[in-house]
């Protein structure tokens, strides 16, 4: 039996395994090696030399990579508070509505983002939705609300709000009713509540949710574009100028190993910290 | 929990559920209006829009490319789903841990940054881009979702059954076909239909795998950062209209399989 489980456990993982080495792990290991080629190039049998990462740190990319990560870092405590009233709603109060929201949120995954995204454009712009309409009812009216860094974090906020709220309906579903009476009991205040019960044991929930607004927001590069205009050059713009207009793969490739060593440790280290089974099955092993 | 704070969190779900479709709703306004360049209010309604988007034979190109992907993805990673859920759930093999924290990744790594890294692999292979580089490519990201998916219908279910069915001296083949299939089955469609969405409406994966072809979702946002096309709200309209009718055809779908198993097991009885 457990010989048995051996081999089927590998046989079954083989295709995935296949398909991931293909599509992943193997374009990685390619960006890895391009990004010590010499400037401009664009085949693989050059002399390395690490003239690109030199060029990152002397040109300016780093700003971008903090902008990206500003950015992304505010979306996430943004969306924190926002969802977790909603969690919580979804969690332990609602029943047939949390089904429906959930209904909800799921289907608007499946609208294309640069659809939703050009939406809020629609929406905002001089003469959109909302200016439109408040100067047609009430004579009033502004400049339109695109442009600038706020709506651009407004975007990545809208973009990735189920990829926080989910993880957070099922970080608080595994919060003990009985723990939290009994903290209610015992003299806690909602706050202690919230800070000394509900906080800690939907961490699995928490940590997932931040991770996943986090890195997500971190590599976007459509809500700048769309919403911000140019007001601020992003990373993955960055990554994308410099593989098409600039013609400069190594360049490209060094700024995307950058991004993805910093997304992919902080990824490695959440996902090392949640137990799988637990989260998905409801079991310990 | 008080009744006042239950309505106000109930209040709270709706503004949510508006906020997400107010940018629908200003695309599917935008596509009736019928002045050229877009102003609301919304003087004149019209439906030429539509009509001009459904004869574009770049919008019809658009259709069969973007279809032709997202049915290939579907059908593979409902296959490799299937098989990847039950190593990442079902059996305690040694690599288990490793398994699923590599099943995780892709989904955490930016998809635009994924797309060119796949590109260069591609040119590094010798491999020309079309719309079937597209379909590894949005693989990378679609199919560890599907496998998930289908993960939490595999963690559900008493591997004594398969136990069962082994003693009685069923072949791997065998236990495979009549127990954990059928068991199975409910999650591999919600995958498909995962799968199929996902990668109808994927943007940032298409953007720098698919060459000379074009999928729906890269149309429209060449369009959208060129300046306004009145066609951009209409075929986006169609495109969510698209899934959106799939979707219905998936969820009834799901049901006739779910009453049909009911009335088994009640026969069986």
């Amino acid at each position: 039996m457990e010989r048995q489980d051996q081999r089927i456990g590998l046989l079954s993982a083989a295709p995935i395994g296949m398909v991931l080495f293909i599509s992943f792990l193997a374009p990685m290991l390619v960006i890895a090696i391009f990004s010590i080629m010499p400037q401009k190039v664009f085949s693989l049998l050059n002399l390395p030399d690490f003239s690109s990462y030199k060029l990152i740190f002397t040109q300016g990319y780093i700003k971008s990579l903090l902008w990206s990560f500003g950015m992304a870092m505010a979306s996430t405590l943004i969306l924190f508070v926002v969802c977790w009233p909603l969690a919580f709603g979804m969690a332990k109060v609602f029943k047939g509505f949390g089904l429906f929201i959930t209904i909800a949120v799921v289907v608007t995954l499946f609208v294309s983002e640069n659809i939703r995204l050009f939406g809020w454009v629609l929406t905002l712009m001089k003469g959109g939705l909302i200016e439109g309409h408040l100067r047609a009812w009430t004579g009033l009216t502004f400049e339109g609300a695109l442009y600038n860094v706020p709506v651009i974090v407004f975007g990545l906020v809208y973009a990735y709000f189920p990829f926080m709220l989910f993880p957070l309906v099922q970080g608080i579903a595994t919060v003990p009713d009985d723990a939290r009476q009994a903290a209610a009991d015992l003299g806690a205040s909602r706050w202690q509540i919230f800070y000394e019960v509900d906080l800690p044991l939907s961490a699995p929930g928490i940590v997932i949710g931040s991770l996943l607004s986090f890195v997500l927001a971190a590599g976007a590069m459509a809500e700048s574009k769309l919403l911000g205009g140019q007001t601020v050059i992003v990373i993955a713009d960055e990554i994308e100028t410099a593989f098409t207009y600039g013609q400069n793969w190594p360049l490209g490739s060094a700024l995307s190993i950058i991004l993805i060593l910093i997304i992919g440790s902080l990824s490695i280290f959440g996902i090392n910290r949640v137990n799988l089974d637990l989260i998905m099955g409801g079991r310990r092993s | 929990m008080s009744r006042s704070a239950r309505i106000a969190l109930g209040l709270y779900g709706m503004l949510a559920i508006l906020f997400l479709y107010l940018p629908i709703i200003s695309v599917g306004f935008a596509s009736v209006s019928k002045a050229r360049y877009l102003t609301f209010p919304i003087k004149r309604y019209a439906t030429k829009w539509y009509g001009k988007a459904i004869e574009s034979s770049t919008v019809q190109d658009l259709l069969v490319t973007s279809l032709s992907v997202a049915l290939l993805v579907t059908v593979i990673s409902m296959v490799v789903g299937f098989f990847g859920a039950l190593a990442f759930a079902r059996y305690q093999w040694r690599f288990r841990g490793t398994f699923q924290k590599l099943i995780l990744l892709p989904i955490f790594f930016p998809q635009a940054v994924l797309g060119l890294a796949l590109l260069l692999w591609f040119n590094a292979l010798g491999i020309i881009p079309s719309w079937k580089t597209a379909v590894v490519a949005h693989l990378v990201w679609i199919s560890p979702i599907a496998t998930l998916i289908i993960a939490i219908r595999a963690y559900s279910f008493d591997p004594a059954l398969e136990e069962a069915a082994r003693d009685m001296g069923a072949s791997t083949w065998t236990v495979m076909k009549e127990i954990t299939g059928p068991l199975l089955w409910p999650g591999v469609v919600s995958a498909g239909l995962f799968a199929f969405l996902l990668s109808w409406g994927n943007f940032p994966l298409s953007l720098f795998t698919t060459g000379a072809d074009s999928t729906l979702p890269e149309w429209l946002y060449a369009k959208m950062v060129s300046g306004y096309s009145p066609l951009v709200p209409s075929v986006g309209i169609l495109s969510i209209f698209t899934s959106i009718v799939l979707l219905l055809v998936g969820v009834i779908v799901m049901w006739i399989i779910r009453a049909r198993s009911e009335a088994s097991s009640a026969n069986a009885r």
